[in-house]
């Protein structure tokens, strides 16, 4: 087999599929690259621009870039992390996001990130936008005080599930998720409760109610180990097809 | 309101078939719902999302995309006043509140039992005739009090808009210097028979008539390639501000594989002070549709598509007149000037207010029936465009000169300009002159002269090339416009001693926070946190803090925005600031630090309620 070709990521030398992206092969690797709208198993699309690094001194979304032999990729620098930090703080400042009260506290992303890259404050003044949550479905609700528009669950509705359950509307900081139903509730759409839209929420948009808390505080997945310690659960996989 | 349209089905399915249930029509099918209605129903959405087969959520995030479409009533007279800086030094304020208080209206409002609502835009193009507004979609300009007073009253009367004084809508086309391009005097069809003509020249007889012409050049090095190789040699280069050579794109989009190529004019004039392509498009249709023409023989299209900005509607009826009579004299359909094979058509999308169109990429999105959002890159449109096709994009007036080589030729039109900047360049001069309108000159014309020439008197500083351009002041006005200098897609804004330019700065500001597509984290967050700066400093509240938060601000955005709009919502600010910083300077606050939050005044709600005014109801006013 011939070896595979291979790209330096903070002066370490790391190999990679042909076709695959920088973050594809950093994270299959072991290597970790701050991310928050990249998911293993989707089309990457570039929008949160956390993992933004230098590729031979550019700086560009590693999450859409192609790997190539040889170029350089600085990372983990000190100028990135701030800018990192900088992107985090933009999202915590631009929505509603309350960790002691929220059930996802310590499987969420966004926190993780914040945690790990050392975020103490938010940074910028609050926006506190207005987001009514949406309580309409039985077994779902949606807190779109949460959302980070990392489209996920729009990917994951219309390229898993098969039915655009969720949308972007609005533009700017108006932007928002939206649901396929004209009366705008989560009620009148066909969303499932085992929907891929449902468990790929890296927030804590998308619950399932009557369930909280099942997992108590102190045992989930980034108190056990921090985001960065766990590249690998991130490195690219088959999408699973779920189409019913 | 779903008893407003008893018969909105019908409507609906009238406007889809009329666009052939074509999905990547959606913006357009929208559009005239909206034209129907006077806003795009909830239930229109559903019925759009039916007759075209999309989901709800897809039509619905359309919708919302598209500062034009309204979701919710906006009044049977929806009246947008342009909101540019040139719009603000010619008065816009007062007349919008005149207006205001003759409609019993309040900014942004529906008013009046749903007759009218009064609002603002970002620049509709009407700079060297300014203030101007849009009403329903149609462009009013050169407003003075007694024309807002005639719109008020009209509105009130309830006349319908097809039967205002036509002399209200008039729109003058100021060409004030005209040089080969606004000067051209060439028949409909000369620069397509110029490049069929240039294309035979070499042909053997025999494979003239034996095959067609797009077998033929397969095997040589001339028919369309000789048109292409001109274009090339002429050096042009993209006249829509990134100055990237047009012989170039054409090559690659040429040699780019797919089932077919499409050739996109991009009229989506949104930088704030640029008007030329208005001008073009008004007066010179036809050596647009000639450019567009001769770029589909050079690239191999059969299909283009000109998107027009939403702001100069006003031009449609007209451009489909033009396309009609082009296409009454084989101008435009099949077997182009009696040429076998060479089939060509262009349709026109109307856009919907978004500058962020204007990026080629997000452009193609919106032709495409979608948010206008700008792709990743690569893969580039030359490749991968319009329906994933092979496509160039290129500017008004980049086509306009493409059809002028295809007749004269490369080195005629390169003879003009300078060496790294051939030809000429139309600039769209507003602001504190005596005679604002169009300038077309050779590339390498200094500041200075320009202004000269259109009698600007006491000039402070020029912004060139828009909001996302540059900021010179009268030290630098010996520079030259030119891609080598100062590259700009055209406009050419001028501020006398008398404007504040941090007031510049902040108007430029909010347009860019206004017009994010809010795809990338920098540029939707930070553009809002960058008005959240120059408005503090604004109401007198602003410190170093706030300078310093808007230099970390600027950083972020040139790392890691996701396209232009990011890297230059800054500009403005930065050149401002180095240039003019005293106009920053006398706002600040000496501290540190001062809150944007006035404790005081957020008591005035309860000295009202209990009747008290005294000096112990009040905090000490802050230092």
């Amino acid at each position: 087999m011939n070896e595979l070709p291979t790209f330096l990521l903070d002066g370490e030398e790391v190999p990679f599929q042909p076709g695959q992206t920088v973050m594809q092969a950093a994270l299959s690797a072991g290597r970790y690259i701050p991310h928050l709208c990249y998911h293993p198993e989707f089309t990457p699309h570039g929008s949160c621009k956390v993992c933004t690094a230098k590729v031979n001194g550019r700086t560009v979304a590693t999450c859409t870039t192609p790997a190539e032999a040889a170029i350089e990729v600085e990372s983990n620098t000190e100028e990135l992390n701030e800018l990192r930090r900088t992107l985090v703080q933009m999202l915590f400042a631009e929505g509603n996001h309350f960790c002691p009260s929220c059930e996802k506290s310590g499987n969420c992303g966004l926190q993780a990130l914040g945690y790990d890259l050392g975020v103490m404050t938010a940074g910028f003044r609050h926006l506190f936008p207005d987001r009514p949550v949406d309580a309409s479905h039985p077994e779902l609700w949606l807190d779109f005080n949460r959302c980070i528009l990392c489209e996920l669950c729009v990917r994951a509705s219309r390229d898993v599930d098969g039915k655009h359950v969720f949308a972007l509307g609005g533009r700017g900081l108006e932007k928002h998720l939206i649901v396929n139903a004209e009366s705008g509730k989560l009620a009148d759409t066909n969303v499932a409760v085992s929907d891929k839209a449902v468990e790929v929420c890296p927030v804590g948009v998308i619950l399932r109610k009557r369930a909280g808390f099942a997992v108590p505080i102190g045992r989930r997945r980034y108190d056990l180990s921090p985001i960065s310690a766990q590249a690998r659960e991130d490195a690219p996989r088959p999408m699973e097809q779920r189409h019913d | 309101m779903a008893d407003d349209f008893p018969d909105l089905e019908a409507r609906v399915r009238r406007i889809a078939s009329g666009w052939g249930h074509d999905p990547a029509r959606l913006v357009q099918v929208l559009r005239e719902v909206q034209e129907d209605c006077g806003y795009v129903p909830p239930r229109a959405l559903t019925l759009v999302a039916r007759f075209l087969r999309l989901p709800f959520s897809r039509v619905s995030g359309v919708a919302s995309f598209y500062s034009f479409l309204h979701t919710e009533p906006r009044g049977d007279y929806r009246i947008l006043f342009s909101d540019n800086i040139t719009d603000r030094m010619q008065g816009n304020e007062a007349l919008i509140e005149a207006m205001c208080r003759q409609l019993w209206a309040e900014p942004g409002k529906v008013a009046g039992d749903r007759l009218v609502s009064v609002g603002r835009t970002s620049c509709i193009g009407m700079c060297d005739q300014g203030p101007a507004l849009l009403v329903n979609g149609r462009t009013i300009p050169a407003l003075t009090e007694e024309r807002v007073r005639q719109v008020s009253d009209l509105v009130l009367a309830r006349v319908p808009l097809g039967e205002w004084p036509a002399e209200v809508f008039v729109v003058r086309d100021n060409v004030r210097r005209a040089d080969l391009l606004l000067g051209q005097s060439l028949n409909p069809g000369d620069a397509i028979r110029a490049a069929l003509q240039r294309g035979t020249r070499g042909w053997s007889e025999h494979a003239a008539n034996e095959r067609s012409w797009r077998e033929a050049y397969v095997g040589t090095a001339r028919g369309p390639v000789a048109t292409l190789e001109e274009i090339k040699r002429s050096n042009l280069r993209g006249r829509g501000g990134a100055g990237f050579t047009t012989g170039t794109k054409w090559e690659a989009c040429r040699h780019a594989t797919g089932l077919t190529r499409y050739v996109v004019c991009n009229a989506d004039e949104g930088e704030p002070g640029t008007f030329k392509d208005r001008v073009l498009l008004a007066s010179h249709a036809d050596l647009v549709c000639e450019g567009m023409t001769v770029a589909a023989y050079a690239v191999g299209a059969s299909q283009g598509l000109l998107y027009l900005r939403g702001e100069y509607r006003y031009l449609l009826e007209h451009l489909q007149q033009v396309l009609e009579r082009r296409r009454a004299a084989n101008l435009l359909g099949a077997g182009i000037c009696g040429q076998p094979g060479f089939d060509f058509d262009i349709q026109i999308h109307v856009g919907a207010g978004s500058y962020v169109c204007g990026e080629e990429s997000a452009l193609i999105e919106s032709l495409e029936g979608k948010r206008g959002v700008p792709r990743n890159r690569p893969p580039y449109p030359v490749t991968n465009g319009y329906l994933q096709q092979p496509t160039i994009v290129n500017n008004v007036e980049t086509l306009c000169a493409a059809a002028l080589i295809a007749v004269h030729g490369g080195d005629w039109y390169r003879s003009l300009g300078t060496l790294k900047s051939s030809g000429t360049k139309i600039l769209s001069v507003s602001g504190d002159v005596a005679r604002p309108g169009l300038y077309e000159y050779p590339f390498g014309v200094p500041v200075r002269q320009v202004l000269e020439d259109c009698g600007a008197l006491g000039t402070q500083a020029v912004q060139i090339s828009g909001p996302s351009g540059i900021c010179i002041d009268p030290t630098e006005f010996e520079r030259r416009i030119a891609f080598e200098d100062l590259p700009t897609a055209g406009a050419f804004t001028v501020f006398d001693a008398s404007r504040d330019m941090f007031e510049v700065a902040r108007n430029y500001t909010h347009f860019f926070a206004h017009e994010s597509c809010g795809f990338c984290t920098p540029c939707r967050v930070g553009t809002s946190m960058l008005v959240g700066a120059m408005d503090k400093i604004h109401d007198g509240n602003g410190s170093q803090h706030e300078l310093s938060e808007m230099a970390r601000l600027n950083r972020v955005l040139l790392m890691s925005a996701h396209c232009g709009l990011g890297h230059t919502a800054c500009n403005p600010i930065l050149d401002t600031l180095k240039r003019f910083r005293p106009a920053y300077e006398r706002k600040l606050r000496s501290l540190d630090f001062t809150p944007a939050f006035d404790l005081d005044g957020a008591l005035a709600r309860a000295r009202q309620m209990t009747g008290r005014d005294d000096a112990a109801a009040h905090l000490g006013s802050p230092p």
